[in-house]
């Protein structure tokens, strides 16, 4: 392990003959976000799940830095982990503040220093003046940072969340994206399931890509992005009903409807053959649009299906 | 500890500051246990049974029978006709109406010996069978004394020994023994109007050949305190066993809300034993029903005069015991049910069965024989036969010590198979 501080190695459940994970690695540093991207049901929360100890692994385990495992140290090493759950995970009849220092408190923390961080992460995810307020009558922006907030407050060096934005508007998922980078920035190392692509691009510094419990690809965006046959799609409006018969001897040009999709690998060197080749068939271009390749056309490309199919 | 301490907290801040939980857990059984005492006597005696009586004799005789059972203590008499009689016993008014005969007065003396029997028609409410045994025995006690007064008294006697001297079918013999026993009747009635001139008029008769001597067994020697049998005691440890039962349901329901919403993942995800999230529950659903059923009795006691007549430990031994039973049972509640939903009805159906076998709602010794013997294999039936037994039954604490293992053996077994069968991992 160099400079990690938490290792994944070939993490293994199956329940019955369904093999949710197989065989999933993973390593992640301080100061670094790991974005685990997958559809619904690609094994991202029983991932998740085994890292923080909630689920047993058939095969495989975690080790964090200093060589501390659950087989080893559980309590340990669940001091130095934070999780999010997918759900709203609090006790909404009790004040936030009263949450935060339940869940201190089952982490062993002494009460002035309970005290200390709760004010810390209260004030960090903006419910300073709503500390004596029961979430009950919170909106679900604010339950979710609060949900952030109670996984913060033993001062993990890992932090799991498990899809922290489902269902909240953009201003909360802006103020939840910024308090996750000032974490990072803070130092702690993130790992964060999604299914939005979105998401991860803007958060994550490597992405692992899960799909029916097995690791497509991971890397960097860039990385990712270099396993496309081209960088960049041109998007070209024809006049009347493509020919596909036209078509034909023109790599990867498909038709979408009124619309032709071409793959490119570099749009400024190889638009104008293709436009030159368009008009030798007797295709009349009415327009055309660029667009870069994300990371759904990363997935689609490596499975054939959509992120949200 | 401090994390215990921290969960346990929570659990019981959540639950008293739960309007529902706290009406449903302690205002319930007090409304309802007071109810149920009431309908059962309370502190006070039994309200006369409501019956009629319809004379259509009208003779000396029959008015006397009337009399003596408007003024029988036990009963509420009203005279009317048959015809209102019949209807208000169909109606639930009363509960049984005596029709007594024209020739009564003419017949009864004679049936005594024999002659044709004069019949009085009783007819009676069938929901309440039980009043009809009072009113037939009431009935036959006041009719025999009517009757024999009325046929010993000095007219009758005179009656009779004419009867017997123009009897045709006596043999001479048994015709003088009979004369001579009204004889010996009528000196001994003359004897007792001389005595007593005042009660003269209403001298002879038979009567009842004993008196009783009614005692309440249920002071002991050592608490001799002059308290009466409170039915409320009864009832509120029935309804007391019956909520608390249920809010030890909603506590595991609780726990199955708590896995739906991650909340359980939240707590496994801690550094705590699995012991400690599982004690932690337990500790806060014995502690909260123990709570309860401190505060039900308080209150039985300060507004229903309910007392602990028997070992005051022994008392809160057997509350103890039953919390604990209590929390072990929602404990396995939360182990079997899958989602709250599909679990709250079985669960209820499982304690209103226990809560009925138990003896809850009626006491236990109203159940057929073999019903008694079966409902000892459920452990409602041991805490409120106890709470009985340290209440109004006022029975040392030893009488406290074999519920109250029963009990924990109950709770030690559900806990057991909750511990063998809890899901931990979603």
């Amino acid at each position: 392990m160099t400079n990690e501080v938490l290792v994944a190695r070939g993490l293994r459940k199956a329940y019955g003959d369904r093999v949710a994970v197989h065989d999933v690695s993973l390593a992640l540093r301080p100061g670094e976000v790991l974005g685990l991207l997958g559809p619904n049901g690609a094994g991202k929360s029983t991932t998740v799940g085994m890292i923080c100890g909630l689920t047993a692994p058939d095969a495989g385990g975690v080790t964090l830095s200093g060589g501390i495992s659950l087989a080893s140290d559980e309590a340990g090493y669940k001091r130095r982990i934070g999780l999010v759950p997918q759900d709203i995970a609090l006790y909404e009849e009790l004040p936030a503040r009263m949450n935060l220092e339940l869940f201190g408190a089952l982490y062993g923390m002494p009460p002035d220093v309970i005290r200390r961080r709760a004010d810390e992460v209260l004030a960090m995810v903006g419910l300073s003046d709503r500390a004596r307020d029961r979430p009950a009558t919170f909106s679900g922006g604010m339950k979710r940072r609060l949900n952030i907030a109670c996984a913060l407050i033993h001062d993990p060096e890992v932090l799991l969340l498990d899809e922290p934005t489902a269902g909240v508007d953009p201003q909360s998922r802006n103020a939840i994206f910024d308090n996750l980078e000032r974490l990072k920035a803070a130092g702690k190392a993130l790992i964060y399931t999604t299914h939005y692509m979105e998401e991860a691009e803007r958060l994550a510094d490597r992405i692992v890509i899960v799909d029916h419990g097995r690791v497509v690809a991971s890397g960097t965006q860039a990385q990712l992005h270099a396993l496309l046959p081209a960088a960049q799609t041109l998007h070209v409006e024809i006049a009347g009903e493509p020919d596909d018969a036209a078509l034909q001897g023109l790599p990867g040009v498909t038709r979408v409807g009124r619309r032709l999709d071409a793959s490119l690998a570099d749009i400024a060197r190889d638009t104008g053959p293709l436009l030159a080749a368009l008009a030798a068939r007797g295709i009349q271009v009415r327009g055309l649009a660029s667009a870069r390749a994300t990371l759904e056309d990363v997935f689609l490309h490596l499975t054939g299906r959509a992120l949200r199919d | 500890m401090q994390a215990l301490f921290a969960l346990v907290r929570a659990e019981l801040r959540l639950h008293f500051s739960n309007r529902r939980a706290v009406l449903m857990s302690i205002v319930a059984p007090i409304l309802i246990a007071a109810f149920f005492g009431s309908l059962f006597g309370g502190s006070s005696k039994m309200a006369g049974i409501p019956i009629a009586v319809v004379d259509l004799d009208g003779s000396p005789l029959s008015r006397s029978v009337v009399a003596a059972l408007q003024a029988e203590a036990s009963l509420k008499t009203t005279v009317t006709d048959e015809a209102d009689a019949v209807a208000q016993v169909r109606a639930g008014k009363l509960r049984a109406a005596a029709v007594l005969p024209a020739g009564l007065g003419e017949q009864a003396g004679g049936a005594m010996f024999g002659g044709r029997k004069p019949e009085i028609a009783l007819h009676y409410d069938p929901s309440q069978a039980s009043a009809l045994a009072v009113v037939r025995g009431l009935l036959a006690q006041t009719l025999m004394q009517e009757v024999s007064r009325a046929t010993f008294g000095s007219a009758g006697l005179e009656k009779l020994q004419q009867q017997v001297r123009g009897a045709t079918g006596l043999a001479a013999g048994q015709r003088d023994d009979l004369l001579k026993m009204f004889d010996a009747i009528g000196k001994v009635q003359h004897a007792d109007a001389a005595a007593s001139a005042a009660s003269a008029p209403q001298a002879g008769g038979l009567s009842l050949p004993y008196a009783t001597r009614e005692i309440e067994a249920l002071q002991s020697t050592a608490n001799a305190a002059p308290v009466a049998y409170n039915s409320y005691a009864h009832s509120f440890a029935g309804m007391g066993v019956q909520f608390i039962l249920m809010s030890g349901v909603e506590l595991a329901l609780g726990l199955l809300l708590m896995r739906r919403l991650g909340l359980w993942k939240r707590l496994r995800a801690a550094p705590l034993s699995r012991a400690l999230l599982l004690g932690s529950r337990f500790a806060s659903s014995a502690l909260i029903s123990l709570i309860i059923f401190a505060v039900i009795y308080a209150v039985a006691i300060a507004a229903f005069g309910v007392r602990v007549l028997g070992s005051p430990a022994g008392f809160a031994l057997v509350l103890a015991c039953f919390s604990l039973l209590t929390a072990s049972f929602g404990l396995l509640v939360a182990a079997l049910g899958r989602t709250p939903e599909a679990t709250r009805g079985l669960a209820i159906l499982a304690t209103l069965l226990m809560v009925m076998l138990g003896g809850a709602w009626v006491p236990a010794f109203i159940f057929p024989e073999w019903l008694q013997t079966i409902s000892l294999a459920v452990p409602t039936r041991w805490a409120v036969d106890a709470l009985d037994a340290m209440t109004w039954r006022g029975q040392p604490f030893a009488a406290a010590l074999l519920p109250g293992a029963v009990m924990l053996g109950f709770s030690a077994v559900f806990m057991g198979i909750a511990v063998w069968r809890f899901r931990w991992e979603e």
